[in-house]
């Protein structure tokens, strides 16, 4: 388990990070969510051991970020944003340092290289020079390097950041492997990449944790959708005009009409979906179906980094 | 220990795969030798301890840039590259961090140091040199490479920037060197402190004279470790910043 108790980080006079404290249980995926400067590289880096915090304190499994760094950081594997690489090294050789490094010695590194290899994605590529490889191959020996001493929590800065489309399936993929075995916690500001992702979110605003929960448990509280795509069968006018006298709706717009299916963007006064659900069904019209326009989760995060009083109350 | 020989293990291995490393070691050793024959081997008669002496003075001249050169990215080079959080958040201290970049640079700069040997033995073909004398002045030679690669280490700790860090070495070690000169203008008892920080003209001068004195090597081996110290409180105050 990992537990962050009011941790705060200054540089000089600026202040980075405000009393954090969370928890986050063995063997879940955690996404910290947070826009930019919100303080979530600063806490990554404390959390990783890299930096050390101006007041609070981290701990696995019950050791002390403060009282034991260099035995809390025999715990931790890091990914930053940029893979600290050696890229004279091949990946072979970098593995076998940084596991010697971290307390493997000759006989468990031989029996722990070729499964970090195969987690992942990297077997073949062990006398590949490491300044040949691609950004997404690098990216694959930044997780290799921070797994190698099979750590308990596993801290990956921004890991999509950079890939294309294809290499971010295969990192989606190789991350949900890897939780099952590690804790992790993720940072990113790509919302969809966390939604896919993580079993549990917090989220930083300006230095403080502004919510935490599930995903379900932070829309339910901060999501309010009130525009919506409608997608009736039957008469497109019939079901334009429905809609249009329903007094909770403000404005529609049609959309694409075809093979008896009609579209329209309906914006209510309140989020409350149900009400034109009924009012097309009561009309005799099919609901093909009733989705909110935007993305919630990101209508979320903008009501819980938007304005903190509203977030945290 | 592990932890510092694996570190000097890989930066070591990083130096022979690279060009750069065996380029300033070259240069310098061609300049060396260039000097050395110019200075030293002429038609003149000249006792062969006075040749091997100035060979020393020589080379303290070359092994301190020399140490300079191949420490001054040690650490500089580790943060600008941000290679650093791979040792920074690894199971091991700062100190271990700051001997093994060190033990490195010097283990290279030895290299170097046992690269000049052919001159002295030209000396020992054409005249007569003590074993002794050799033994001494490569002593001073060996704590020079020491102490001026752990100051260029500890100016690496304190900038990204390699050029700053090489800058900032050259800087200690000129002073270092002029003490001497310093010591003549000021009054007792800060003379004395300001003549014993003197490197060359109180210390390595009576090891390239083939005097070994247990005054000169405790210098030598105290300023190495105050430079490696100031190292390691350089890059712990990282961890704050």
């Amino acid at each position: 388990m990992i537990q962050v108790t009011a941790l705060t980080k200054y540089y000089g006079r600026t202040r980075a990070i405000h009393d954090l404290s969370f928890t986050i249980e063995s063997g879940t995926i955690a996404g910290f969510l947070g826009p930019n400067a919100a303080g979530k590289t600063t806490a990554l880096k404390i959390l990783a051991g890299y930096l050390l915090p101006t007041s609070g304190n981290v701990s696995v499994s019950g050791i002390d970020l403060v009282a034991a760094p260099e035995k809390l950081r025999a715990h931790i594997g890091f990914l930053p944003e940029d893979p600290p690489l050696y890229d004279e090294m091949t990946v072979g050789a970098y593995l076998g340092y940084l596991g010697k490094l971290r307390g493997l010695d000759g006989g468990a590194l031989k029996q722990r290289l070729p499964e970090v290899l195969e987690q992942s994605g990297l077997v073949g590529f062990e006398q590949r020079v490491i300044g040949t490889l691609s950004l997404g191959f690098r990216k694959r020996v930044g997780i290799a390097q921070a797994i190698v001493h099979d750590p308990e929590l596993l801290i990956l800065d921004e890991p999509i950041s950079g890939l294309d489309p294809v290499q971010i399936v295969e990192m989606r993929k190789l991350i949900r492997a890897l939780g099952g075995k590690h804790t992790i916690l993720i940072s990113s500001h790509i919302l969809t990449e966390v939604e896919k992702t993580c079993d549990h979110l917090l989220v930083l605003a300006r230095g403080e944790l502004v919510a935490t929960g599930t995903e379900d448990e932070l829309l339910a509280r901060f999501s309010r959708s009130t525009r919506f795509y409608v997608v009736v069968r039957g008469d497109a006018a019939e079901a334009r005009s429905v809609l249009e006298a329903a007094p909770l709706v403000q404005q529609v717009e049609p959309g694409r009409a075809e093979r008896g299916l009609a579209t329209f963007a309906v914006t209510l006064s309140d989020d409350q979906p149900e009400q034109i659900a009924a009012l097309l069904v009561g009309a005799g019209l099919g609901l093909h179906r009733l989705e909110p326009a935007r993305n919630e989760l990101e209508q979320a995060f903008v009501a819980m980094t938007g304005d903190r009083k509203e977030a945290t109350a | 220990m592990k932890a510092v020989l694996l570190i000097a293990q890989r930066d070591l291995a990083a130096w022979f795969k690279g060009w750069l490393g065996f380029v300033i070691i070259a240069a310098l050793l061609c300049l060396m030798g260039v000097v050395f024959q110019a200075t030293a081997m002429g038609d003149r008669s000249v006792l062969s301890s006075k040749v091997v002496t100035w060979f020393f003075w020589l080379g303290f001249g070359f092994t301190s840039a020399a140490g300079v050169f191949l420490s001054m990215g040690s650490l500089s080079g580790e943060v600008r590259s941000q290679s650093i959080v791979t040792l920074f958040t690894a199971p091991i201290s700062e100190w271990q961090i700051v001997l093994g970049k060190w033990l490195a640079s010097f283990a290279f700069v030895l290299v170097f140091v046992g690269l000049t040997f052919h001159m002295p033995l030209l000396v020992a073909v054409n005249g007569s040199v003590s074993g002794g004398h050799l033994l001494a002045g490569y002593l001073g030679l060996v704590l020079t490479a020491g102490m001026m690669t752990a100051i260029g280490t500890f100016t690496s700790s304190l900038t990204r920037h390699w050029l700053v860090a090489g800058i900032g070495a050259g800087l200690i070690v000129g002073l270092l060197v002029i003490f001497w000169w310093f010591a003549d203008k000021i009054q007792p008892p800060f003379s004395d402190v300001v003549a014993y920080l003197s490197v060359y003209s109180k210390h390595f001068d009576d090891l390239a004279h083939g005097t070994i004195n247990t005054r000169s090597i405790v210098y030598f081996v105290s300023m190495t470790f105050l430079a490696l110290l100031g190292a390691r409180v350089a890059l712990g105050a990282r961890r704050w910043r």
